[in-house]
């Protein structure tokens, strides 16, 4: 068998995945039967009402929930057959997760918050601080690498949490409405930056939006609507 | 030791609810020891009483005097090679309040008595002896009340009416732990001279040619004087301390409940902070849950904090009720020489540390580990 070196790779694949939910005896599917790949590399954009499912797709791709049905499947693991703990070592490895609100810890300074993946490494500590310090440099803030998060503009905390997402050099980002929360400069800013890393580090994204604009800064967008995929 | 950021930025999330916590937790454990430490120091007093001394008292009461005549016939019986003999004083100085243990004696014989339990130095046991009106103190009780080496004292009697002065001449150093330090004695004859119809010795003390003897010693005392008008109850200095340990009742279940009721109480409140602090950050599992931390990892981050201030209050109420005792010299007015706070006791609360690290940090740590990271991040959102 021969790979055709101009079509890339798959790197998420999720093949027959359902998903249903039990809610007061009521039974609720979110998605049934779904087939969808994501190819290494890519920036795609996952828009849908809500409700829709589009963040529980997120979820699964990330091992944080499992599906009904179906398998999950990232580079040449199987997501969905793994156990907890499995699932939290490979996490560590290969998911960079942006959350809406930053979920930044509080307590913690933006050096500190970038560095936590990191502690579940055996990096030096030496190492730590070059790869927190070249994370804070790719986002534009290692001037505020000592600041806390409420001393952070919500533009800078999303940027933060952009660099711990990827201080670890993950396999994929997935972001969930990472716009969301920002004012339109703010947005743009965090757009830019996402276009960056895919075009210059060859980042694999999956991004989670209701934002029209958001969506046009990927190069593929996917509309998620009952379940139901459309392009 | 790289998560330590991380659990010290937690423990001083909320640093006014962390410090009282850990003072909570710290007083619990000082108080534990302190109770305990009453118990353990009753015990062992009434262990540490010479075997080979024995001591007489009124079969009827320790309250009630015995004849002076038995000095003699208790000489007399085989086996008993010196005696001598005492009455409690009971004294006050100035103030009600500045109570401590003093007691009249017949002086030679009982500092020989009781030689190898403290220390006077030749010269102030001799000026002691010679003068009458002359009393010797221990060191922390001269200390305690700023006295000096030929200070007249006066005491307000409690028992043998009237004001007291005694010249301090002697200052005695205990060598034996559970000989106080606390104490005043002065000449039998003072209170004997003035309360002659009345004044006999509060007890006699035996010197035995051989600790073996004292079974046959005090057999053929207490038999002797068994149809007399003043009926002995003869036994060995240590049965007579823990006489003393029996009469505070049944001491060592109440100091025993009553810290560890405090201990318990103490726990709800660490165990309820804890509880409060994790379920505030619900939202921050999730996040940790999703970088890739294990169940374990954040069950360990969460018992780490809670060791923290188990740890903290431990060193503050065990190593405070260590420190602090021997250092103002405590004895509870002399009735607990030597009182200090014994290894069991520090290894009991160091488990009873343990324990409430364990119990107060179990269930936050339990639920950390066991929720969802999409659970805990619908926790806000």
């Amino acid at each position: 068998m021969t790979t055709n070196p101009e079509v890339p790779l798959s790197l998420v694949v999720l093949r027959k995945l359902s998903k249903h939910f039990q809610r007061d005896s009521q039974p609720i599917t979110v998605f049934d039967d779904l087939d969808l790949e994501f190819a290494e590399g890519s920036f795609t954009a996952l828009m849908g009402p809500s409700g829709s499912g589009k963040s529980t797709l997120l979820n699964l791709v990330a091992g944080l929930d499992r599906p009904s049905a179906g398998t999950v499947t990232v580079g040449d693991v199987e997501v969905s057959a793994m156990g907890p703990g499995q699932l939290a070592d490979w996490r560590a490895r290969h998911v960079g997760f942006v959350f809406q609100s930053y979920n930044l810890l509080p307590v913690l300074t933006a050096y500190q918050n970038v560095e936590l993946p990191l502690l579940l490494t055996r990096l030096s500590k030496a190492e730590r601080h070059e790869h927190v310090m070249t994370a804070l440099g790719v986002v534009g803030l290692t001037d505020r690498a000592s600041h806390y998060p409420r001393q952070l503009s919500g533009g800078q905390e999303q940027r933060v949490a952009i660099a711990r997402a990827i201080v670890s050099d993950p396999t994929i980002i997935l972001l969930d409405e990472p716009t969301g929360q920002l004012d339109a400069k703010s947005a743009a800013e965090i757009l830019e930056l996402l276009k960056r890393l895919n075009r210059e580090f060859h980042k694999t994204i999956l991004m989670v939006t209701h934002d029209p604009h958001a969506a046009q800064a990927a190069g593929r967008s996917l509309h998620l609507d009952k379940g139901v995929l459309t392009a | 030791m790289k998560f330590f950021p991380l659990v010290w930025a937690n423990l001083t999330r909320h640093k006014r609810r962390s410090v009282l916590t850990t003072l909570s937790v710290a007083l619990a454990l000082f108080l534990f020891a302190s109770l305990r430490s009453v118990v353990t120091t009753l015990h062992a007093s009434a262990e540490v009483g010479s075997e080979s001394r024995m001591i007489v008292q009124s079969a009827k009461a320790i309250v009630f005097f015995l004849p002076m005549s038995y000095r003699e016939r208790l000489l007399a019986v085989p086996g008993v090679k010196a005696v001598t003999w005492a009455d409690w004083f009971g004294g006050v100085y100035q103030d009600p309040k500045n109570f401590f243990a003093s007691f009249a004696a017949d002086a030679e014989s009982y500092l020989d008595m009781y030689r190898s339990d403290f220390t006077l130095p030749a010269d102030q046991r001799a000026a002691f002896i010679k003068e009458r009106t002359a009393c010797i103190v221990g060191q922390h009780l001269l200390e305690k009340y700023g006295w000096h080496l030929g200070q007249n004292v006066t005491l307000q009697g409690t028992i043998f009416q009237g004001d007291w002065t005694f010249t301090i001449r002697g200052v005695y150093h205990a060598t034996n732990p559970s000989f106080s330090e606390d104490a005043l004695m002065f000449h039998y004859e003072v209170i004997y001279e003035r309360y002659k119809s009345w004044v006999q010795p509060g007890w006699y003390v035996l010197e035995l040619k051989d600790p073996a003897l004292a079974p046959q010693v005090a057999a053929t005392i207490d038999s002797e004087f068994k149809n007399s008008s003043d009926p002995t109850k003869t036994g060995t200095e240590r049965a007579f301390n823990a006489g003393f340990v029996t009469m505070w009742g049944n001491v060592s279940f109440l100091m025993d409940s009553i810290g560890m009721a405090v201990v318990f109480a103490i726990l709800l409140v660490a165990a309820n902070s804890m509880m409060l602090s994790a379920r505030e950050r619900t939202n921050e599992v999730g996040v940790l849950k999703t970088i890739g931390f294990g169940d374990r990892l954040l069950f360990a981050l969460v018992m780490a904090e809670a060791g923290g201030i188990a740890l903290v209050g431990a060193v503050l109420g065990l190593g405070g009720a260590t420190v602090l005792y021997p250092a103002i010299h405590f004895s509870a007015m002399g009735f607990l020489p030597g009182f200090a706070v014994a290894p069991g006791t520090l290894a009991l609360g160091a488990g009873i540390a343990l324990a409430l690290a364990l119990a107060s940090g179990l269930v936050p740590a339990v639920s950390a580990a066991r929720l969802s990271a999409v659970q805990a991040l619908r926790h806000v959102e």
